[in-house]
């Protein structure tokens, strides 16, 4: 597939995983992989940690867009700021200031399930509709929630709708579930690790997002696959060398297992990225990834 | 008897906590098989629905359930494991603090409450730290192992017993308590107004429910806010430890950081670092075929990212007990298989 056609598939890219997989760096790859063919990038930080943005050199992130790169832009939204804004833009800027301020803007989100999800995805939503007005950005990479809390914050959606009846944040609730049915402007992208509990939870968890959010996926991204190497077999009597050739074949091995069983399982195209071998894990691995990004697309 | 054994033999609670993914749930149901081989009468509680859990277990086609069930073992002491099931737990305590059972039915009916006890962000974490003290005060288990819910942020499990006394305590909650009591035009002009703020963001609905809902639980906050406070000193002694669990992975450890800096905050420290599926560490090479060594390289190369990864989160953790746990080819699918987790825990 051409990577420009991957990536006009839909505007927003949410990107989803558990803990460790990898998410953050992927998030950074794939917005540097956009910039390479010519895109311009924004990455939306959810959990106020902006690993992606700081892979990509950045100290600090708020809610104003910052620059990262040429054509890559960071920001974070928070709950607090997205619901000003909103009551801002709807002539209630007053009332706002005084739900944060009082705390009853976290009493609220205490009885309402989901509301604050659904103020960062209805920020996310505005964002996205000014880009497809404007062409601010070409590609908005969301960096969803850790810790399988994905199927919970993109739920947010459908679940409000059920307890909210009138208000502006039913509106925000209906225009949200909205995008997210929308494939055109919205889809997924999983990230998981060649092994098996992640393949495990990947394939359930794209399951559960079809099924009860009807949210596009995209090719599913198979992170940290061990690269072959020539001359393995080769003979030596140092047993730390032959302990480090069988790790790595029984590794690979096992590695291909675990994607087989993802092809079979799993009705959905994916494909792979290296595992980086460095020392640290900077601009110039993430600039790795994103070449292995684009030619992953590329084999699609 | 190394630094992790000592405290699976001398404290009442541990509590695992980390990032999903990292291997929590096995390392729980590792940590308590140890105490039950240490001769403790042990509780494992897990959040997540662990089929696979379960089945390493031997707990058969039932599973997990929100009652500890024995586990046959080979151990002197004894081994339970259950499974955390928020919503049952929410409705029973709901019907041990209503003062008649027309007051619990008509909380447990209400869509407001069936909002907040099935999915509201907290409940999970909430209902955790409840049971944790039905456990370990209302029972006479030596030893519980909490695996607690993969919380977005790291804390609520912490926090939970005292937003929800703020939330009981806070004006809004008063205010919303105060129609029952008293009639709407008693409250003052500015209360109204700020209640007319409410609606107009949220919706009358949302507030009508929530009413009703206040209305019912009438005269059980006091129950429910004692509990909290009693839930929240529990976690607090010094017979509560927490384990920290995560893998070398830069974004699981970032998380990790993160747990360890918000536990320091609250005056707590990690009593043990778990650090799962670590690649092996090999000594340098300069001898041998050259592709052999380009191998060897790479995987020492990893091996030293890893150890910069955890770095940092070992010197925020001076006093924690640290295990190294290398990764598995396999995943866990039986007793044996959690044995063998349990011996690179206690090496």
């Amino acid at each position: 597939m051409d990577p420009a056609k991957y990536f006009a598939a839909s505007r927003v890219h949410i990107v989803a995983g558990k803990g460790g997989v990898g998410k953050t760096s992927v998030t950074a790859a794939a917005a540097v992989a956009a910039a390479q063919v010519g895109l311009k990038a924004l990455i939306v930080d959810i959990d106020g940690k902006f690993g992606a943005a700081r892979l990509l050199g950045v100290d600090t992130l708020g809610y104003a867009v910052t620059p990262v790169d040429e054509r890559i832009d960071a920001r974070h939204l928070a709950a607090d700021d997205s619901l000003l804004d909103y009551l801002a833009d709807h002539g209630m800027g007053r009332i706002g200031r005084r739900l944060v301020t009082t705390g009853v803007l976290d009493v609220v989100a205490t009885a309402i399930p989901g509301i604050k999800d659904i103020l960062v995805l209805g920020k996310i939503k505005q964002i996205e509709r000014d880009a497809a007005t404007n062409g601010t950005y070409d590609v908005i990479l969301v960096d969803a929630p850790a810790a399988g809390h994905a199927i919970t914050f993109l739920k947010a959606a459908s679940g409000l709708l059920g307890a909210v009846a009138a208000g502006p944040i039913r509106q925000q609730a209906v225009d949200v579930a909205e995008m997210l049915a929308d494939g055109n402007r919205c889809q997924v992208m999983l990230v998981t690790l060649p092994e098996e509990t992640p393949v495990n939870e990947a394939s359930e968890t794209a399951y559960a997002l079809e099924e009860s959010v009807g949210v596009k996926l995209a090719p599913m991204v198979v992170n940290g696959v061990i690269a072959p190497m020539d001359g393995l077999d080769a003979a030596t009597n140092n047993a730390t060398l032959l302990a480090a050739a069988k790790f790595r074949t029984e590794r690979m091995a096992e590695q291909h297992t675990h994607i087989e069983r993802l092809t079979k399982t799993l009705p959905l195209p994916h494909f792979e990225l290296p595992f980086v071998f460095s020392a640290a894990l900077e601009r110039d691995e993430i600039d790795t990834l994103a070449s292995a990004f684009l030619a992953g697309i590329a084999q699609l | 008897m190394n630094d992790l054994e000592y405290l699976v033999q001398h404290r009442h609670i541990i509590a695992c906590c980390g990032s999903g993914g990292v291997g929590k749930t096995t390392t729980a149901a590792a940590i308590g098989i140890r105490g039950a081989e240490l001769g403790r009468n042990t509780v494992v509680v897990t959040i997540d629905p662990a089929k696979r859990l379960a089945d390493a277990l031997g707990l058969g086609a039932a599973g997990l359930t929100n009652q500890p069930q024995l586990v046959a073992g080979e151990w002197p002491g004894q081994l339970h494991a259950m499974m955390l099931d928020t919503k049952q737990t929410f409705d029973d305590l709901v019907a041990r603090y209503a003062a008649t059972t027309t007051q619990s039915d008509l909380i447990l009916a209400n869509p407001f409450y069936v909002n907040i006890s099935g999915s509201l962000g907290g409940t999970q974490e909430y209902m955790a730290a409840e049971k944790l003290y039905q456990l370990a005060v209302e029972s006479d288990f030596d030893l519980v192992v909490i695996d607690t819910p993969p919380s977005r942020n790291a804390l609520e499990f912490l926090d939970a017993p005292e937003r929800l006394s703020k939330f009981l305590n806070h004006r809004l909650y008063r205010l919303l308590m105060a129609p029952s009591r008293l009639s709407m035009r008693v409250i003052s002009a500015a209360a109204q107004t700020f209640f007319r703020q409410i609606t107009k963001v949220v919706g009358a609905s949302v507030i009508d429910d929530a009413m009703k809902f206040f209305e019912a639980f009438d005269g059980m906050e006091d129950g429910f806010r004692d509990r909290a406070t009693q839930t929240q000193n529990l976690l607090r002694r010094d017979s509560t430890a927490f384990a920290l669990i995560t893998t070398p992975r830069g974004d699981a450890v970032t998380e990790a950081e993160f747990f360890a800096a918000e536990l320091a905050r609250r005056d707590t420290s990690v009593s043990a670092l778990i650090i799962n599926r670590m690649l092996p560490q090999y000594p340098k090479v300069s001898t041998g075929p050259a592709a052999l060594r380009a191998n060897l390289d790479q995987f020492r190369r990893a091996a030293e990212r890893e150890e910069s990864n955890v770095t940092p989160l070992l010197q925020a953790c001076p006093s924690a007990a640290v295990a190294r746990v290398p990764l598995l080819s396999t995943d866990v699918h039986d007793l044996d298989g959690l044995r063998a987790v349990s011996a690179s825990l206690f090496v």
